[in-house]
């Protein structure tokens, strides 16, 4: 990035780990995680709190080779990178006093247990601001801490569904479709809490006040469906999925289109946009196969302006020509002639692309559990100021208990013995 | 800002200013998260390239109209509004005013634009280093790509999302939404709050470089780190789920009405048996294991649908839930906006706009028990505040808004 090479600061500085200075307790499963190794990429010392059987999270598919083992869960993988771990029951009274003395000195505590567990251990926010006023925690729940469905059970499928964001997707023929590849309502809870927990860093920085980030999944997944609860306030009708259409004036306006070796996304676009329309023409023309599409007004004319019949006619025009051409000649073409359509790219389009590669994104984490290296997505942004933490594997179970258990809260070898032996540890 | 019960209470970002020169949904979202927690947000807008969600529908009552737009209406609440033309030599002027105001730039042009106006990172951080700029595009500043155009609802194929969506035996489908452009905001509040960190420590500010392609790519890394180390590609698998059946939406009473059900446990499949009054499934051995489930899915599914198809959606929910099972009704937008959970935490939220009068915003996903959000003022109509914001936050005198306001620079 040529533009955005880090430029010495007045004082000298290099780009730095933005919460280097700060620790936070994860206590988190599969639906907080993401938060956490949110706070961990930022530079932030994360030591992930599991109970001794290990995150559940742990057992997620996928896994290394289909290896169901603890160590190989690549969705743990994933979310509890660049942290340090420890085993602690919580639900034992010995378990108890030592994460109080890790959060006396903690700056953040994140957590996704159903609401109320923790307070009903005497560890919620409530007893722990008395301990540490400055700390900040953050939950991530289905449905929030409080209201009427707060003790309600949720799953990915669940969550999707009633946060409107299932109802949405899929021909209008069969079930509407979840989001697939991997399951996302906690992944965007998660991202959502994470920002809210920075907010509230920020006003600690200025008050040195803590306080509780109460996030949830079906809020932050309603957040995501484009405001489709708008048709219901402002035009009185219910907006139905219409599957690889939008409707526009009854013209079909298609979404996603064949091509010779996979799948493309691209609008018919007129009015407005009708200059990317015009684009897509200008190359069908220099390569003999423009017709009368050559002779419409793209720019001029609007979705309502033109007959059913004209407009399927020149749809399946566009059609027979990208079923000519592969997704890497036609993203050249919108490229170079600047119109708007992308490749439905695969997991392999994605490791091969070469925006990705010009721009660093891979990172290669070393993991000799599993056989070496693995190639993993990067930065969550790039910034001038910004040095972000070298990506290292997740903990294995209980790594850092003797580094944090004796090293840090000083307890005696033999107290570390018995603590384990009474399955605290 | 007050609450409902008019005590004061305090905001996380009281006395932060953003310029928001960004449009569509990213940057603007971004800001509109900042504006919810106390930061004072001018959106910068321009009469002649208005705002492209500002005519899409829905909009109020079903007229046309750039000041009644519902997507405009939702991501903006909170902003002050400002009308300037960026193409004229004193409009830039007043950008860059703007900008000496400002602690927080965002900015969604194409990469490149806000230089050729000089209005970069480079040019305003010589003579005001503390400046923050976050800058997002599609595939970020930089690269053989970064020109690229276009929207969200194409995005999301090249991020992969549509890869993943649809049925094994039908094509990939979209999602209706541009996924990303939500999936994205919260990384951008996060990266302008780690620099206000930064600039609290350093005294300097930072250009953040926010591309929606990378940010969002770690909503799908199990995905990717499946086909890294292992080859393999899990494609379109409908609703189903690798390790619990029954596992979907299920058709109930009504038109188009669906229930999601999952149900993960040997022990749940029991208690879902006994509860819907189907006790000899519980005993039937084609059923017995979450295994045997899997294996014989389709049957399943035909005879969990003949009973479904006789209820409705709520009542199938209710029932579910009162024994411990995950299930919920597959909502449309009235029923979220009817949800007593939604409503319970005021998600869905009442504000008055100048053309449109009163709509329903969304409040953040997220709350703050110390510092709690407040959305508390509808959108701005188009140049809503200009002369507010010229007058009062840039101290332009009188004559001087008039001046610009007749050569249109400011509308």
């Amino acid at each position: 990035m040529s533009d955005m090479k880090p430029s010495p600061s007045a004082s000298g500085e290099g780009p730095i780990q933005p919460l280097s200075a700060y620790r936070v307790l994860n206590l988190t499963d599969d639906r907080g995680s993401f938060c956490a190794r949110i706070l961990a990429d930022l530079g932030a010392d994360v030591i992930k709190i599991e109970p001794p059987q290990g995150d559940p999270s742990r057992k997620l598919n996928p896994f290394f080779h289909n290896d169901a083992h603890p160590e190989k869960s690549l969705f743990w993988f994933a979310y509890n990178a660049n942290q340090r771990g420890v085993t602690l029951n919580i639900e034992a009274v010995e378990g108890q006093k030592l994460f109080k003395r890790l959060a006396k000195r903690a700056h953040f505590v994140v957590e996704s247990f159903p609401p109320g567990y923790l307070d009903e251990l005497g560890l919620g926010y409530s007893a722990l601001s008395q301990l540490n006023p400055s700390l900040i925690m953050t939950s991530v729940t289905a449905f929030g801490q409080d209201g009427p469905y707060r003790g309600w059970k949720a799953s990915d499928i669940v969550i999707s569904a009633l946060s409107g964001s299932m109802y949405l997707a899929g021909d209008p023929d069969r079930a509407p479709l979840r989001i697939g590849g991997c399951e996302q309502s906690y992944l965007v809870g998660s991202a959502y809490a994470a920002a809210g927990t920075m907010l509230a860093h920020y006003y600690r920085l200025l008050t040195g006040q803590g306080q509780h980030v109460d996030a949830s999944a079906v809020e932050s997944v309603s957040f995501a469906t484009m405001g489709y609860y708008m048709y219901q306030d402002l035009e009185g009708y219910v907006f139905r999925r219409t599957g690889n259409y939008y409707d526009r004036y009854g013209k079909q306006v298609q979404l996603t289109w064949s091509c010779r070796d996979g799948y493309i996304s691209w609008r018919l676009f007129m009015g407005g946009e009708g200059r990317f329309t015009r684009a897509v023409v200008e190359w069908m023309d220099s390569e003999g196969e423009a017709g009368e599409l050559k002779d419409v007004k793209w720019g001029d004319i609007g979705y309502d302006a033109v007959t059913i019949e004209d407009y399927n006619r020149w749809t399946k025009l566009f059609g027979e020509f990208f079923r000519k051409h592969t997704k890497e000649a036609i993203q050249r073409e919108a490229l170079a002639r600047g119109f708007s359509c992308f490749p439905v790219n695969t997991p392999k389009d994605l490791m091969e692309n070469a925006q990705l590669k010009a721009r660093g994104y891979w990172v290669e984490v070393e993991c000799p559990e599993m056989d070496g290296a693995i190639t993993a997505p990067g930065p969550l942004y790039q910034s001038s100021e910004v040095a972000w933490k070298k990506p290292g594997r997740p903990p294995l179970l209980g790594e850092h208990n003797e580094e944090i258990y004796r090293g840090e809260l000083g307890l005696s070898r033999e107290e570390l013995c018995l603590l384990k032996q009474a399955d605290v540890i | 800002m007050e609450s409902d019960k008019g005590e004061t209470r305090p905001r996380a970002l009281e006395g932060v200013k953003v310029a928001d020169f960004s449009w569509v949904v990213v940057g603007p979202v971004t800001g509109m998260i900042l504006a919810h927690h106390g930061a004072q947000v001018v959106r910068v807008e321009s009469l002649s390239r208005p705002d492209p969600l500002r005519t899409i529908p829905p909009m109020k009552d079903g007229v046309r109209g750039l000041n009644r737009a519902g997507l405009f209406a939702d991501y903006n609440t909170n902003k002050y509004g400002l009308s300037l033309d960026l193409n004229q030599p004193r409009g830039v002027e007043v950008a860059r005013r703007l900008m000496s105001w400002a602690d927080v730039v965002i900015e969604s042009f194409s990469p490149g634009t806000m230089k050729r106006w000089g209005l970069g990172y480079q040019d305003i951080s010589k003579t005001k280093p503390e400046i923050i700029m976050l800058s997002t595009s599609m595939v970020g500043q930089t690269g053989p790509a970064a020109r690229s155009v276009g929207f969200g609802v194409e995005l999301i194929s090249l991020i992969g999302f549509n890869h993943f969506v649809g049925w094994p035996d039908r094509g990939p489908t979209p999602l209706l939404t541009a996924y990303s452009d939500y999936l994205t905001p919260p990384i951008g509040v996060i990266a302008i709050m780690a620099a206000l960190e930064t600039r609290h420590k350093t005294g300097k500010g930072q250009w953040i470089d926010l591309s929606q392609f990378e940010a969002s790519l770690h909503y799908l890394a199990p995905a990717l780190l499946d086909y890294g180390v292992n080859g393999h590609d899990a494609g379109r698998q409908g609703n189903r789920h690798c390790c619990a059946a029954p596992h979907a939406a299920y058709r109930c009473q009504g038109e188009d009405r669906w229930c999601a059900i999952s149900i993960f446990t040997d022990d749940e499949w029991k208690t879902f048996c006994r509860v819907i009054g189907r006790p000899e499934w519980a005993g039937d051995p084609r059923f017995a294991s979450v295994l045997d489930r899997k294996k014989n899915e389709d049957e399943l599914n035909r005879l969990l649908e003949g009973w479904t198809v006789d209820h409705a959606a709520e009542e199938i929910m209710s029932l579910l839930q009162a024994n411990g099972i995950a299930a919920g009704v597959v909502a449309d937008g009235k029923d979220v906006l009817n949800d007593p959970q939604l409503k319970h935490r005021r998600h869905f939220v009442p504000v008055n706009h100048t053309e449109m009068g009163q709509y329903m915003a969304q409040s953040p996903s997220f709350k703050l028990s110390r510092t709690p959000s407040e959305v508390s003022a509808g959108a701005p109509c188009l140049g809503e505040h200009s002369e507010y914001v010229c007058t009062q936050l840039l101290g332009m005198s009188d004559e001087e808004f008039v001046g610009l306001l007749s050569e249109g620079v400011l509308t």
